[in-house]
């Protein structure tokens, strides 16, 4: 059913690093991998060597310029589903197709319901579903729901694809609904923020916004460089050469 | 928005075709309109045949169409499945005021309960079609309390408008529902031109800051993860020029409610048959206004995912 559970016993998420992310690209290929042959797979693409590559993915990673009166920097931004408490997507399915778990709260796409009326899409307001026009129907993050509870992989290796690859360690995976989490304390720790919150759709997932700029950063106003003193031999012959 | 073609016709179809069957079920089914078997039979194929045409073209906007009986299922939660459980059970009143009013040429009791439950579930419908649009909280031009109330009036006046030219074709044309016809489609132009200006001054709280997480300042997209236009750019991200804009809303005003207003006024002033010509232009011309229109709620609508690419 399409009704949300009041509660979910878990509220399983990423919380991500925006201060960390240097926008590699690699959970982004991490999810594509895995996920074409997961849960919802395939992740079509569409023409992918042509000149309008097209393609569902899960997981897409923007760049912004963040300018405040400190001053400007780059934040590289990857997007995906929030999972949210509250989740439009789900509410607005009108086969069923669309569920939130209640024993994890994550967010699934029954595929062999889905008619592709594509609403859902145009509920989510970050833009986490797209549709696989290919087989007609809507496809989203599965939160790696077949890696996390797979017996088969180390249990090290039981997190999100994404979470995985990040060589910059800017994703983390665990359960925000228990205060004591490592991913709740570190919410707490770096005043972690949901996306859109004036929405309503109480996102899961969190995003750790860029530290703050320090003033104890390193000097970089070295003295220019002096002119060099002319030289005999070979190298003064190629420095007189240059010179002219 | 994108605006599927398939969808901005069915919302317009349905929507005077419901209309129109509001407007017989309650004046035929309680006797206003005498039942004479052409009038009724032409009156319900139009609407019934507006309604079904509108239905069967929303289901060209499916990736899988083979399973649309699946979204009677979620009523509880969600107005698209409402609107498929409506807008199949207004069928059943419809089918028996039909059979009733038309083919057994009655009015009043059974045939008149029939006239009333179509014409409460033609509103009905036609409400759930409204609030899928204005339930969307992504979408703010849509999320308004304009949305609902224009579904409404526009299937009220399209529907009225269609049953003036029904009466007058069949030369038994009535001022009072010229008059009707012709407020009503007024009404609609003051409705549209207050959501214009409403959505023109609308300022949208949710922004890159907000959408980013990254607080104070400005957020500038300076890449997007990918080269080419995906699913999401292709169907939120649809961009209409401002000039193409403002000659659009001038084209569905005149075609909507200008010319069919004006054509309503010669038809309340001619002899029969030119006033059934006008009746006809009008409806016409306001069922062409109104493709125009509904094409413009979606191109002018503007959804929040477009604020992750910088537009």
């Amino acid at each position: 059913m399409t009704c949300l559970p009041a509660q979910t016993e878990k509220k399983l998420g990423l919380v991500i690093d925006l201060d960390t992310c240097v926008g590699c690209q690699a959970c982004v290929t991490a999810c594509k991998e895995w996920n074409t042959g997961g849960h919802m797979a395939p992740l079509t693409d569409i023409d992918p060597y042509g000149g309008n590559a097209d393609g569902v993915w899960f997981n897409r990673v923007h760049a912004y310029e963040h300018t405040t009166e400190r001053g400007g920097r780059t934040v590289n931004f990857p997007r995906s589903c929030l999972h949210c408490e509250t989740p439009a997507c789900v509410t607005v399915c009108p086969t069923g197709a669309s569920y939130k778990r209640a024993s994890d709260g994550i967010v699934l796409v029954d595929e062999d319901k889905c008619i592709g009326c594509k609403l859902c899409s145009w509920a989510c307001p970050y833009g986490a579903r797209e549709l696989d026009t290919d087989v007609g129907v809507m496809k989203k993050c599965t939160l790696c729901v077949d890696r996390i509870y797979n017996d088969n992989l180390a249990e090290e290796d039981r997190v999100p694809a994404c979470v995985a690859a990040c060589p910059t360690s800017a994703r983390h995976f665990g359960d925000l609904g228990d205060p004591a989490s490592a991913v709740s304390q570190l919410v707490t720790a770096r005043g972690g923020v949901d996306l859109m919150p004036e929405l309503g759709y109480k996102p899961t997932n969190k995003y750790l916004p860029p530290r703050a700029h320090t003033e104890r950063a390193a000097k970089v106003d070295a003295p220019a460089l002096e002119p060099i003193r002319a030289e005999g031999g070979f190298l003064g012959w190629i420095d007189r050469m240059l010179s002219n | 928005m994108h605006p599927a073609f398939s969808v901005v016709f069915f919302t317009t179809a349905t929507g005077a075709g419901y209309g129109l069957l509001a407007l017989l079920g309650v004046l035929g089914g309680l006797g206003f309109v005498q039942p004479e078997i052409w009038f009724g039979l032409v009156g319900m194929a139009l609407a019934l045949g507006l309604i079904g045409a509108g239905l069967l073209s929303s289901t060209g906007h499916l990736g899988r169409p083979e399973r649309a009986w699946r979204a009677f299922s979620q009523w509880s939660s969600s107005w698209l499945s409402r609107e498929g459980v409506a807008s199949v059970a207004t069928f059943i009143p419809a089918g028996l005021f039909g059979i009733g009013w038309v083919l057994l040429g009655g009015s009043g009791g059974w045939v008149a309960v029939a006239g009333l439950l179509a014409a409460a579930g033609a509103v009905a419908t036609v409400c759930t079609t409204g609030m899928i649009y204005a339930s969307l909280k992504p979408i703010a031009q849509w999320h308004s309390r304009y949305t609902l109330p224009a579904y409404l009036i526009f299937a009220a006046m399209t529907g009225s408008v269609l049953f003036n030219v029904l009466l007058q074709v069949f030369g038994i044309g009535s001022k009072g529902v010229l008059i009707v016809a012709l407020l009503l489609t007024l009404l609609g132009w003051g409705w549209k031109l207050a959501t214009w200006r409403y959505n023109d001054r609308l300022e949208i709280t949710t922004t890159a800051n907000t959408a980013t997480g990254l607080a104070g300042g400005t957020v500038r997209s300076i890449e997007w993860p990918h080269t080419e236009e995906n699913y999401l750019l292709k169907e939120m991200g649809f961009r209409i020029a401002r000039k193409h804009s403002a000659k659009l809303r001038r084209i569905a005003q005149v075609l909507a409610f200008a010319l069919p207003a004006a054509l309503l006024m010669i038809a309340f002033a001619l002899p029969w048959p030119f006033a059934a010509a006008a009746s006809v232009l009008a409806a016409l011309l306001q069922f062409a206004g109104m493709l125009v229109e509904r094409w413009l709620f979606f191109a002018e609508a503007k959804h929040t995912v477009t604020l992750y690419y910088g537009r």
